[in-house]
């Protein structure tokens, strides 16, 4: 599939911003975060503005932007149009939660409810998103069981790296959230693994025998190709960079977006001295890494209707 | 309302006979001819005559090799376009209701006026059959000839489908194949008419027919030994033969 930059760029820095967001209200119902009104509103210009800019750039891609409010009209069958409703209902608590928080300086009763709230909207739309993806039987990669619970992990790890930074700065580091960050990294490092290994083995379900049911006389094969140039199907569908340099980019994500941010999180915990600079590093390369996850994520999914071209 | 129909009251859709079709690309051209300035009205061409040409097409034909098991080889010509799915999963994943299917007549179609050109529906349609237009940012797709089928100032034989009208095959057929006793229905089930890619469970309404079987042993023609004497009778064919012969 063609990676659209703004997708990549919505759906990361959405599930980032959703992370922070959803942690910054679990954390806050626990009574762990400082209720400082300048962390607070540096939480809030994060978490919010990730998600702003996200759900913008998801309009950039839109051939008619400006009636992309029609969007919130079908939640009854599409899960692009659920993201959207979600994502709006979300801000009500969130910008509840940070009114108290920044304005009132108040997080408990009724804000901390508010902060819940905005955590669990967070989470609903995360797993929207991943089910825009996850619901298409089109394109077979994309409908793996672990689709939804990669985003809904890469979201946590990556708003939660954030927040670690933050709390850092703020010189109020909670090592716990570390150990929730290195757990969040662990768990998406072996689920992706664990995708990228079953995409790999699993058989084509489509093949010319069926896309042209004509399996049952013999061996079907492409003679001759209906058009002498690409049309829009070749190329929104046919990308084929990423299948041509699949292992090195995975390497790359899997070090990028993994191994590296694991060594830096767990070098903040035995070495305070190096906490912050090793925090803003490992968040750095995650971002990096995500980036390049959710790149691959597109441009290796190979949509059915290629077999037509491809066979 | 992207939610599909629980049924329809009629399923109008073609059948395709692969046996038939000579790969002319007929269809694809008379359906651009008459969509160019119908419902979808343009259907824009980027480039026409230059290097890169491309543009919305609603037909594509390709052309395949089979092989069968005894190594004879044959070519089929395939015209792909919009089967108007029963399970269309373009209709339902359409955020804005823009992308529907009809209740009347169970024909899949795009409301230009309210697409947002996310592209979501061609992403969802295992076979291909929508195409974007960049230039007005929405998505296209076959009609039937919604503006054909149903249009009283033709005469009733050209209320067909452009693609339809125009195979100078006879390959291509369109009615009802919710009525059992359709001219199409019945067409299906004399020839063993059948689903493309079954397994993605989308339900097409359009189907698809066969190659009939080859006569193998009249294709057999590279074996010498079976040529018959030219002139059993004798006479000029004859002698002709047995000069020849020596």
């Amino acid at each position: 599939m063609h990676p659209a930059y703004s997708v990549i760029f919505f759906t990361t820095a959405s599930g980032a911003g959703y992370g922070l967001l959803a942690l910054m209200g679990v954390l806050n119902a626990g009574g762990y975060l400082p209720v400082d009104r300048w962390f607070g509103l540096t939480g809030f210009i994060l978490s919010l503005g990730l998600i702003t800019l996200g759900l913008l750039s998801s309009t950039f891609h839109l051939g008619h932007p400006e009636r992309s409010w029609r969007a919130l009209m079908q939640w009854r069958s599409s899960w692009l149009s659920r993201e959207g409703v979600i994502a709006v209902l979300t801000y009500v608590p969130a910008g509840l939660f940070a009114l108290g928080w920044v304005i009132l300086e108040q997080t408990t009763g009724i804000w901390m409810i508010m902060g819940v709230f905005a955590a669990i909207g967070a989470a609903i739309t995360v797993y929207c998103t991943s089910m825009i993806y996850a619901s298409l039987k089109a394109i077979p990669a994309w409908t793996h069981e672990l689709v939804s619970p990669i985003y809904l992990v890469l979201g946590l790890a990556t708003g939660g790296l954030i927040l670690d930074v933050l709390l850092k700065v703020y010189g109020k580091p909670i090592s716990g959230l570390s150990v929730l960050c290195l757990m969040a990294l662990i768990v998406g490092l072996v689920l992706k693994l664990k995708y990228w290994k079953t995409i790999d083995k699993t058989p084509p379900a489509t093949g010319l025998a069926s896309a042209t049911g004509l399996g049952g006389i013999g061996k079907v094969r492409v003679l001759d190709k209906p058009h002498t140039s690409e049309n829009y199907l070749q190329q929104e569908m046919g990308y084929r960079v990423a299948r041509k340099h699949a292992e090195k980019l995975r390497r790359i994500a899997a070090v990028a977006l993994f191994i590296v941010p694991i060594i830096l999180v767990s070098l903040t915990l035995v070495a305070p001295a190096l906490a912050i600079i090793a925090s803003v590093l490992a968040f750095l390369t995650a971002a990096l890494g995500v980036v390049t996850e959710r790149w691959l994520f597109f441009a290796e999914a190979k949509h059915v209707v290629m077999t037509y071209y491809e066979g | 309302m992207t939610s599909l129909p629980e049924s329809t009251e009629s399923k109008l859709g073609l059948v395709i006979d692969l046996d038939i079709c000579v790969g002319c690309h007929a269809c694809a051209v008379n359906c651009k001819e008459w969509n160019t300035s119908g419902y979808h009205a343009p259907l824009t061409d980027v480039d026409p005559y230059g290097a890169d040409p491309s543009g919305v097409w609603f037909n594509r034909i390709h052309t395949y090799e089979v092989e069968s098991a005894s190594g004879d080889s044959q070519t089929v010509y395939f015209p792909r376009s919009c089967l108007h799915c029963e399970d269309a999963p373009c209709v339902t994943v359409c955020p804005t209701g823009a992308s529907y299917k009809r209740t009347e007549d169970g024909i899949v179609l795009v409301d230009e006026d309210w697409c947002i050109g996310c592209k979501l529906c061609s992403w969802s349609c295992p076979y291909g059959a929508r195409e974007y237009d960049a230039q007005e940012g929405v998505m296209k797709k076959c009609t039937l000839c919604i503006d054909k089928i149903y249009n009283e100032n033709l005469p009733e034989e050209s209320r067909q489908p452009a693609c339809v009208s125009t195979c100078p095959a006879n390959a291509r057929h369109f009615g009802d194949l919710g009525d059992p006793s359709s001219e199409v229905s019945q067409m299906v089930k004399a020839r063993g008419g059948y689903d493309l890619m079954p397994e993605q469970a989308t339900k097409p309404v359009n189907k698809y027919l066969p190659p009939r079987a080859r006569q193998t042993e009249l294709a057999n023609i590279s074996n010498n030994a079976k040529l018959e004497d030219a002139s059993p009778e004798g006479g000029f064919l004859g002698w002709l033969d047995k000069v020849l012969s020596d």
